[in-house]
Parts: structure tokens; sequence; C-alpha cells
């Protein structure tokens, strides 16, 4: 019976890490339902990306107050990561803080995780202040709605508590605070447990040990269903971000090939198809659903962390029009849940739901409301394109449904007959200079 | 304005059998749109005054294909991407630049993909290069102390992170440079963006030029620079909804820089 509670923590590890192993792989596959991308170029430049934006956090810091807390929270989480490695050890082999033995250091150590601890805990008091009191107004908009609202609070909670559990854990540990090094918050803790024996004091400090390892699994395990992957995709998603000018878009490549057919005097355009040669499938022009899209889009959606900040930049949200680039990327994200679960139940193949990303989530109305201006690429703190996806889909609208507005159909005709978007002679291109 | 301008094409310049320095791509705005027509012909001054040997294609340049790739229709912008890149190749163009920064990001960074490989600079660029070399002065004249804020073109700025040449040139004019709240890398779109230029908006509560007009009244400028066709336009209209013509002006960078030496 020694072995016991040996025993019951590998088994909640192995559960943990094991369903967090198959929803990660279930994440990938997702991800590869997208078209591929090639971005093997200048590995160096993207290293830096990451290193920058992801680990550095330095697109997080052009709005100063969400960006200084941010880091507090997110510093703190790398750091105090340490201390769960120390619990895992001791959880397995039956030690009590092991590291310990490394003597003075120790102290040094657990004394700025505590610091931490106060810190985030403060920290996450204000962020759920800014959400549910302040009412900041990029977390009220329409697309938050209920789910995407207590996911935010939900997250901020679990902080909370595994805080507090850590910190308590320490208080009530009697050997700890009798070492009386590194213990520089939980000394002021520990009086308030002072009149308990110390049994009891035994009972709370292995309470708060259990809950708040297995507090941290059940959120490894939460990660999945929340806008809080972010604290893993941030990392592949700025490595992967776009090392172009925001301007350039890309020229899509099924259409050069027609475009340069139709160029080339060469070409006979009643040619049979070559003998014994395939007759390929013609492309798909944009995007009507999320296996129209790239991984890189996909992963962009399972990124994003919801914060909004892309939606508050855009013209168009600001002057009351429906297009939210945050709403693009939730849709986004949705859709292709959607798309895993029906793959899931359908044995690995995906049958037709009747459904699409378009329409059934975004509206022409949005899409045709871009100005293509950028403001929520540049927003985005962990690089993510919303103005990718509003591109392809408008792609999809124009070449495969011919579903543009009159006006731009008349603007587009105009280019086509004359070379400009206005019905002006082509021939007239030089009056300027004598008029 | 009456007086004819020296306006020589590519077409006259290999009759010659000679290279211009640069060509200057006018754009669909700046050849047929009367404000922007200004604006061409203020620019193409200031190249002479500097003496630049430059051409135009004139009747053979053709729409870039911007505004029909941002509605969504790749195809036709391809096939004018190619027919254009086409006739620069044919010239053998290597040095480009332009007043519109919509033209300045496709032929830059689009058409590369496509075959098209020159140096494309805004005029905003070519001009303080001009002033760098020593080939260009300019003086404050007219707009010595006014206020005068810069609405960042989209395409010129956060797409390509031209911020400085346009600023550089109106500080030379000795003016007073006052930023609007959003500017540089979160400046607001003055609407035109994306194909919006040829439609009506979607229904929402204001229209975005009149925001973005409302931002640049709020540091109450004398003048609105503008390094854009379409946003001087977008702007122009702002200025008039908020009833404010007759206090603000809306100038592109190379009108006031041609106008201050009154040329």
């Amino acid at each position: 019976m020694h072995y016991l509670p040996n025993i019951l923590f590998a088994i909640a590890l192995i559960i943990g890490a094991g369903y967090f192993a198959k929803h990660v792989k279930k994440l990938i596959r997702n991800i590869k339902l997208g078209h591929d991308i090639d971005v093997s170029d200048n590995k160096s430049q993207r290293w830096k990306n990451m290193a920058m934006i992801a680990l550095g956090q330095t697109k997080m810091m052009h709005r100063p107050i969400a960006g200084m807390l941010h880091i507090i929270v997110y510093v703190g989480f790398i750091i105090i990561n340490i201390e769960v490695l120390e619990i895992i050890i001791d959880g397995i082999f039956g030690t009590h803080r092991i590291f310990s033995a490394i003597g003075k250091p120790y102290g040094i150590l657990i004394g700025a995780f505590e610091i931490l601890a106060v810190l985030v805990f403060v920290s996450v008091i204000i962020f759920w202040i800014r959400r549910n009191i302040i009412k900041l107004k990029r977390f009220w908009k329409s697309e938050m709605t209920t789910w995407p609202k207590s996911d935010a609070n939900i997250i901020l909670y679990f902080e909370m508590v595994l805080m507090t559990l850590f910190l308590v854990m320490n208080a009530t540990d009697a050997p700890f605070q009798d070492m009386n090094s590194g213990n520089v918050i939980s000394q002021f803790i520990a009086p308030w447990f002072g009149s308990l024996s110390e049994s009891t004091l035994h009972v709370i400090e292995r309470a708060a040990w259990w809950m708040h390892i297995l507090g941290i699994l059940v959120f490894l395990n939460y990660l999945y269903f929340s806008k809080h992957l972010h604290i893993l995709l941030a990392f592949p998603n700025t490595y992967y971000g776009s090392l172009k000018p925001q301007g350039q878009f890309d020229n899509l490549e099924a259409v050069t090939k027609e475009v340069r057919l139709m160029m080339d005097p060469n070409v006979d355009p009643f040619a049979a198809p070559a003998e014994g040669t395939e007759t390929e499938t013609p492309a798909k022009f944009g995007a009507s659903d999320v296996q129209d899209l790239n991984w890189l889009q996909l992963l962009n959606a399972y990124t994003c962390t919801e914060c909004g900040r892309c939606t508050s930049e855009c013209p168009a949200n600001q002057t009351g029009k429906k297009l939210s680039p945050r709403k693009i990327m939730m849709d986004t994200r949705d859709r292709l849940e959607e798309v895993g679960k029906n793959i899931d139940l359908n044995k690995g193949t995906f049958k037709e739901d009747g459904k699409q990303l378009l329409d059934n989530y975004i509206t022409q109305e949005e899409l045709w409301a871009c100005t293509s201006c950028n403001a929520c690429v540049e927003a985005c703190p962990v690089s993510i394109n919303p103005l990718s996806i509003i591109m392809d889909m408008r792609r999809y609208l124009v070449m495969e449904q011919s579903a543009a507005p009159v006006e731009l159909n008349s603007m587009m005709t105009n280019i086509e007959n004359n070379g400009a978007p206005w019905p002006y002679n082509q021939m007239d291109r030089l009056n300027w200079k004598n008029e | 304005m009456s007086e004819l301008l020296n306006v020589p094409t590519m077409a006259e310049f290999m009759a010659q059998g000679k290279q211009p320095e640069v060509l200057f791509w006018v754009g669909c705005a700046g050849s047929f749109d009367d404000r922007a027509k200004k604006i061409t012909k203020a620019f193409v001054k200031l190249l002479h005054k500097a003496k630049v040997e430059f051409a135009v294609l004139g009747t053979e340049e053709s729409c870039t294909g911007d505004p029909a790739k941002r509605a969504g229709n790749e195809f036709l912008f391809q096939m004018q991407a190619v027919t254009n890149i086409e006739v620069l190749n044919a010239y053998e163009v290597k040095k480009i630049v332009t007043a519109c920064p919509h033209c300045f990001n496709t032929i830059k960074n689009e058409y590369p993909g496509l075959g098209g490989n020159y140096e494309v600079m805004h005029h905003t660029q070519f001009l303080k290069a001009l002033l760098d070399e020593g080939r260009l002065t300019i003086e404050g004249g007219q707009f010595k102390g006014k206020r005068i804020t810069f609405h960042d073109p989209c395409y010129l700025g956060r797409a390509n992170n031209v911020y400085e040449a346009p600023r550089d040139l109106i500080k030379k004019l000795e003016a007073e440079l006052v930023e609007m709240k959003n500017c540089k890398r979160t400046g607001l779109c003055c609407g035109a963006g994306g194909a919006q230029m040829f439609k009506e908006p979607e229904k929402g509560n204001k229209d975005v030029n009149v925001e973005r007009t409302e931002q640049a009244l709020e540091v109450k400028p004398e003048i609105i620079a503008a390094g854009c066709p379409f946003c001087n336009t977008m702007m122009t209209d702002g200025v008039k909804h908020k009833e404010k013509e007759s206090e603000v002006v809306i100038m592109d960078i190379a009108e006031l820089i041609a106008n201050a030496q009154d040329l």
C-alpha cells in the first residue's frame, strides 16, 4: 500500500498525457485538411520571427497595459512549469521536493516562483476586471457569444485557482517553512494555518499538491477546446507566418497556367488531349470551405486567441459594418472542428453535410466590406492573417460563382475592355498632358 | 492650365534608340481622374525641374489589375499583368516610378512572380532620392509654417513599410507636420482599398472616409497631405461631408512641392 500514491500519480499522468496526445493528433489531422504550401524558405528569418514575436512578445507590447499583464502571466507560466517538473518527479518516485538537494539556489528558485505566482494572480484579476467590469469593447462584440466569453473567464479562474493552490501548498509544507529559504510569500500565508495540527496541515499540503498537479493536467486537456491553444500554437504560427510585404497577395498558380495557355499563340485551342493523359479535374478557384484553404490558414484559425485587436483596428468594423476579422478566424476554426467531427463519425472520411464555410458561417456581406488595408494583419500579436481568407473567399465568389456586387462587375468589365476601371478609352490615356 | 507639357513616350525613346532613366507609370486615376491628373502634372513638372529623363507608356499603359485582384478576379488580374509585363519587358524597362501606391504595390510585389522584375519606387521615394542627390531643391514657399497632417496610404505604409519618405518631404517644406492619433502602422484606411472605390459600402453606421476625415480634422490641419489618388478623392469627399472645404485642403505631396516652387 506504500506505493499507492505513486501508482495513482502515474495513472493520472498517463491519462492526462494520453488524452492530450490524442487531441494533438486530431489537431494535426484537421490542420492537414488544408492545401499544402511551401514555407521552407528563409529559415533563419523564421526562427528570428518566432523568437521575437512569440517568445519575445514584441507585438503584444503595442498595447502596453494588456501587453505588460500578458508578459507577467506568460513568464509566470513558463517559469512555474519548472516546479511542475519537480512535482512530476516527486509524484512518481515518492520523493519530497527532490530539487531542494541543490541547496541555496533552490530557495532562490522557489522564491521567484512565489513572487511570480502572486504577480500572475494579480494580473489575472485585472484581466478579469477588464473583461467583466470595465467591459472593454473588443471583448463584447457580437461574435463574443456565450462560449467564447465563458472560455475566457474559465481560463482566468483556472489560473487563479492554480496559483492559490501553489501558494497554499508551500505555506502548509512544514519542512519547507522550517527551511525558511524561498518562502518569500508563503511565510505570510503560513500563519493563517498556524492553529492547525501538524497532521491536518500535512493533509492540506497533500491536497493542495494533488489538486495543483491534477488541475494542470485538466488544464492541459482543456486547451484543445479553448482559445488557450495559443500558448502552444503561437510558436509554429509565428514561425510559418508570412515573410513577404503585407501588400503582396499570392498569385494563384492554377490561374497562371490557364493565362499562359491563353496567351500562347502556339496552342491549338481545338486540340484533343494527348493519348493516355488523364483528364485532370480543373482546380477550384478560391475557397468556399475549410478544405479549400491552406494548412497555414487553418493553423491560424486554431491559434487565434480571440483578443480582438484585429477587429478593433478594422475600418469596416469601426464604422459599423458586419465584417470582423476575429469572426473570420473563429468561423474558420468552428467549421474546421465541425468537419473534423464529421470525419471522426464517418470512419475517417468526410461525409457531405450540406454546409460550408461560405454562407453558413461567413456571409458575403462580411467579405465585401473588407478594404484589404491589412490593419488586422498588422494588429495580430501572433501573425494571423484574416485577410488571406477573405481574399480566397472573394476569389471563389467571383471566379466560381460570378457573384461579385454589380458595381464591381462593371469595374471589371471596364478593365477587360479598355484597360481601366472606368469606361475611358485606352487611346485617351495620354490626353491629360494637353489639357 | 493650358501650357503644353513635354511628356515623351517609351515608343519615342525607342525610335531614337535611347533609354530613359525611369519609366513614369501614370496609372488609371492619374490618366483619367480630373483631380488625379493634377497630381500627374505636378509630378511631371518636378521631373523636368530635376532634369530627369523619363518616359511614359501612354496609350500602351493599361490597368495593373490591382482592383480586379482585390475584388477576387485573379484571372483578370493575371491577364492584365502578363500583358503589361510583355510591354515593359519589350522596352527593357529597369526602373519604374508611380504616384499611385496601388500600382506601386502590384508592380513591385506581384509582377515578379509573373516574370516582371523592375526597381519600383513610389513618387515620394523618388522625390526624396532626387533631393538627397541634390538634383532637386525644396523650398517652403507658401507652405512655410502651415499645419500639415499626412494620411498614410495603406498600400504604401503597412503594405510596404514606406512611412518616412513622404514625411521627410513635408518637413523640407518647413511646414509643421502633425500626426493623427492613428498613423503609420496603425493608420486608418480611407475606405477605397480592396476595390471599395468602385462600389457602394456595405451597411454600417458611418462611411470609412468620414471616420478618417474626422481623425484628420481632430489635429486641426490646414492641409491634409496624401500620397495616393484614391485616398485623395476619399479625403476630399470626407472634408466636403464635414463642410470644412473652405478651411482644409487635400493635396498630394507632389503638388505641395511643385506649388511651393510655383511650378
